[in-house]
């Protein structure tokens, strides 16, 4: 404990050299809390939203726009398809189930999603309170949702078409909140989900000219997607085939889409890895170069160590626990930084009510984090050490 | 106290010292004198333990050196030598009180406040234990560092070059005080010096009854 308290005292005779080190060292492992968190927050998401869902079916379009707008919600559908198309599916012999989702409102941000009971049996979903809809018009609310609208059972709103903030509300159309989800941790939390038939009746009062003008319409309406879930694992090899040359629809596997997803974010991370690897390597050299002019510094103080009766290994052990406060320091505000980044990023992107990404969450990738800043910390006190290992008394005695 | 036998020492690529025998009882004074690069810092470092002899023997407090591995001079050293260096060496980063402290670990000794204030307080220094070397006199830190060198009360007191840098009355009492100290621990002290005035300052404050030898190297290359 005293080594660690005089290493301590010596670390700070150099105020700004150590801050600066720390701050060095630290923005590299702030990066790489960074990376690590956004990896772990999209893995958890993706594996959160698209467990179950073998294949999402929607409008021709691009495959990753259909499952980032479908499944996730965080970019806007390709378009919409037949419902006739959709129940279609539901014959197929290799399908279990299909939940259809339609799109196209939103209540001060947060979507109006247009589906079946089957979507909130899906990911294990229960009501906290109130009940299910059973009718057009009535909706229950995510647990997040209901929460930052501070809504409550009874409530009636008004939703605005488009699926983001600042649309034309649909007036005449009156939501009613007849139920309250639970927490899921879903992609659930932050929707609002209603029958499909709400969504058909939204649009059709708000377009229809007259009672023929309503009929024609209903005889073409349309969901935005669905999503499928397969009876065997089989029908990977077919069905998506069969969608795609068979009918006017595409479909696409979550599980290839998001591989292709981030296999293109794996490139922006490989940059910011390796920007972060040369902060670090530059943070090594600093630190080197700074331990190393300490023992020079103090070639005279290590060597009286010595006389004093002090062993070598005692005298570089010094050294090191100079580099060992160093790096605890630099893991802990690199740590700090890297979560304050992260939720930086969530809050900037608003992806922290999406894909649930932001700061404060502790992964145990993280605990590379602290490891590494020891490693590059002591590593770069080795040499150091070293010589703080071999100082000659003698020269001391002898006055050089 | 200290006895040395045909002692010798080659620098690797270097001279080779050649060290006349001495026997310096215990609690008296070896005046060890000669000009720069004669060989004193080496006598030092030998009686120290800090280096081994090529050649000859050397007993410290009965003590054979050449029977302490590294370790076990590290340990011998700790507690039978003190050393006063020319150039002070107190850290900067410490306090006064954490100079002694630092002393203590290096020793491999727990902290012992009590101790560490009794030193301070036969060198008059103990107000100071606060404060940082850089806020004190010449003479406070010769204090300081004398303390330091007592602390575990050695046997032995190694003082280098102890009046460089000092005006003759500050070399006056650097000696006395020296002397005073090394007579109230009981220890033998040895003084290293090319300073002349050293010889002067111990004839007036120089008390009998410690006996004083002296050890005079000159700079010669065999």
């Amino acid at each position: 404990m005293k080594t660690l308290f005089f290493a301590w005292r010596y670390l700070w005779s150099r105020p700004l050299g150590a801050a600066l080190n720390v701050l060095l060292l630290s923005l590299g492992l702030a990066s790489i809390t960074f990376l690590l968190l956004v990896a772990h927050q999209l893995s958890r998401a993706f594996d959160r939203d698209l467990a179950g869902i073998d294949v999402v079916v929607g409008a021709k379009g691009s495959p990753m726009q259909l499952i980032l707008s479908g499944v996730l919600h965080i970019d806007v559908p390709p378009g919409n398809v037949p419902l006739q198309a959709v129940r279609a599916l539901e014959g197929h012999p290799m399908v279990a189930r299909v939940i259809p989702i339609s799109l196209g409102d939103n209540f001060r941000g947060y979507r109006i999603v247009g589906t079946s009971h089957d979507y909130i049996t899906h990911y294990a979903a229960t009501v906290a309170q109130g009940r299910l809809w059973d009718a057009p018009m009535q909706v229950v609310l995510g647990s997040t949702t209901a929460a930052k609208l501070g809504a409550a059972l009874g409530n009636t709103f008004v939703g605005t078409h488009g699926l983001g903030a600042g649309g034309h509300a649909h007036g005449d159309s009156t939501y009613t909140v007849v139920g309250i989800l639970a927490p899921s941790g879903s992609v659930l939390d932050r929707l609002i989900l209603t029958d499909t038939a709400s969504v058909w009746k939204v649009h059709e009062d708000f377009t229809a000219l007259d009672d023929d003008d309503r009929k024609a319409m209903e005889e073409e309406r349309e969901v935005t997607m669905a999503l499928v879930q397969y009876k065997t694992p089989m029908a990977a090899l077919s069905f998506p085939r069969y969608v795609n040359t068979s009918t006017e629809m595409q479909a696409a596997a979550p599980a290839l889409e998001i591989s292709r997803l981030l296999h293109m974010l794996g490139l922006g991370t490989d940059v910011l890895r390796a920007f972060a690897g040369v902060l670090l390597l530059t943070a090594a050299l600093s630190v080197f170069i700074a331990l190393w002019s300490a023992v020079r510094e103090r070639r005279g103080d290590l060597a009286l160590l010595r006389m004093l009766g002090a062993p070598p290994a005692k005298v570089a052990a010094l050294l090191l626990s100079e580099a060992l406060w160093l790096g605890l320091l630099a893991a802990a505000l690199g740590l700090l930084l890297g979560q304050g980044f992260a939720a930086a990023l969530g809050w900037f992107l608003k992806l922290d009510t999406t894909l649930l990404l932001g700061g404060m969450v502790w992964p145990v990738e993280l605990a590379v984090v602290p490891a590494l800043a020891l490693g590059v910390s002591l590593g770069a006190a080795l040499l150091p050490a070293l010589g703080a290992y071999r100082v000659s008394v003698l020269e001391l005695l002898q006055g050089r | 106290m200290i006895q040395t036998s045909q002692l010798s020492y080659q620098y690797p690529q270097g001279p080779l010292l050649r060290f006349p025998d001495v026997d310096v009882p215990q609690g008296a004074v070896l005046l060890l004198s000669g000009p720069s690069g004669c060989g004193k810092s080496t006598w030092l470092a030998l009686v120290a333990a800090l280096v081994a002899p090529t050649a000859g023997q050397i007993t410290v407090a009965g003590q054979a050196l050449d029977a302490l591995n590294s370790v076990a001079a590290d340990a011998w050293r700790a507690r039978a030598i003190g050393f006063l260096p020319q150039k002070l060496h107190l850290s900067a980063a410490l306090s006064v009180y954490q100079n002694l402290a630092m002393a203590q670990w290096a020793a491999g000794q727990p902290e012992d406040a009590s101790r560490i204030h009794a030193a301070l307080q036969a060198l008059g220094v103990d107000d100071l234990a606060p404060r940082k070397p850089g806020q004190l006199s010449g003479g406070q830190a010769q204090r300081v560092a004398l303390a330091r060198a007592v602390l575990l009360q050695p046997r032995v007191i190694l003082a280098d070059e102890p009046t460089a840098s000092l005006d003759d009355e500050a070399a006056a009492d650097a000696v006395g005080l020296l002397l005073a100290t090394a007579k109230a621990q009981g220890a033998t002290l040895v003084i290293a010096t090319h300073d002349a005035r050293v010889a002067v300052a111990i004839s007036p404050a120089f008390d009998s009854q410690m006996g004083l030898k002296t050890l005079h190297l000159v700079r010669k290359q065999l």
